[in-house]
């Protein structure tokens, strides 16, 4: 198929796509929200040793998962943007960034909530934690840094170099578990299968799809704005419908 | 089961509630964020093209 992604890759083109685009991702992620959570909450049985307490890993679970997921996405862009100095991949990671420092918050905030009630505390310096919690700290510190320089193109720069310097963190939080004792638990969904219920099996799935398609709904809602923003003194921002009185 | 009881959670309500309900609410302030960025862009916009064609 000879589709030109470089077409694509033109802030101009991009932005009438994403718009497009997502009313489909909105309406989707909202609907597997929906079905995630009649799974998780009146299929999936209680747990045996938990009780109702491991519900709490219907939204740990992916919104960890993803705040790793979109680090290393926001840190590919990045690294696309400085190597072939295109404009719209520096404003993908932008947006990207708050979405990931929101999720890997909500990572911590659940992992706090779930925590207390099974090990008897919301924090401990953990690897898995700490490592998590950096993670935090990478994204805010991207968005801090980005938003102190006031060129846009060095500061895509500079902060393309932070993103990418600060991936070596993600399978550090990823194999934290295996590297060291922690309270953490290891993974449960291994490639040799699992010892979870269907039912978990299914609304875990589900909510990480769902959870998945609000970070693509956001991210593209975000940029939109971003490209407006930069490409402001160009003739085709002026010409827009949403310019018209 | 009676709704009381799955408000409960057996006994884990303020646990599995929290998480639901901070995550709920984080996803909330960043729609209401993301669709206030746009308005001031578009405005600005607006205000720049009138601007221009005031001169």
């Amino acid at each position: 198929m000879a589709i030109n992604w470089f077409k694509y890759s033109a802030p101009s083109t991009f932005y009438g796509a994403a718009g497009k685009m997502i009313p489909w991702f909105a309406a989707s992620s909202a609907l597997l929200f929906i079905l995630g959570l009649y799974l998780g909450f009146f299929v999936a049985p209680t747990d045996v040793q938990q009780s109702e307490a491991y519900r709490i890993m219907f939204i740990h679970v992916p919104v960890s998962i993803l705040s790793m997921l979109i680090y290393l996405v926001m840190a590919g862009y990045a690294a696309l943007g400085l190597i072939f100095n295109t404009r719209l991949s520096a404003m993908m990671a932008s947006s990207l960034a708050p979405t990931g420092a929101l999720f890997a918050f909500l990572s911590l905030w659940t992992g706090a909530l779930w925590g207390k009630p099974m090990w008897g505390a919301w924090w401990v310096w953990d690897a898995r934690l700490t490592s998590e919690l950096i993670l935090l700290f990478l994204y805010l510190g991207f968005i801090a840094l980005h938003a102190s320089i006031d060129d846009p193109r060095r500061a895509d720069r500079a902060s393309a170099l932070l993103a990418i310097i600060g991936s070596v963190n993600v399978p550090i939080i990823y194999f934290s578990v295996q590297w060291w004792n922690t309270l953490h638990q290891g993974a449960t969904i291994k490639l040799t299968g699992t010892t979870m219920h269907v039912a978990m099996q299914q609304s875990l799935l589900v909510m990480f799809l769902a959870c998945w398609l609000y970070v693509i709904t956001m991210a593209l809602l975000r940029v939109r704005s971003i490209i407006l923003e930069r490409e402001r003194n160009n003739q085709w921002v002026m010409e827009l419908t949403e310019m018209k009185p | 089961m009676n709704w009381s009881e799955f408000f409960a959670m057996k006994g884990y309500g303020l646990y599995v509630w929290g998480s639901y309900g901070m995550a709920m609410l984080v996803f909330i302030i960043e729609i209401v964020m993301v669709r206030h960025r746009r308005t001031l862009i578009v405005q600005r916009l607006r205000q720049m093209r009138d601007a221009a064609s005031n001169v």
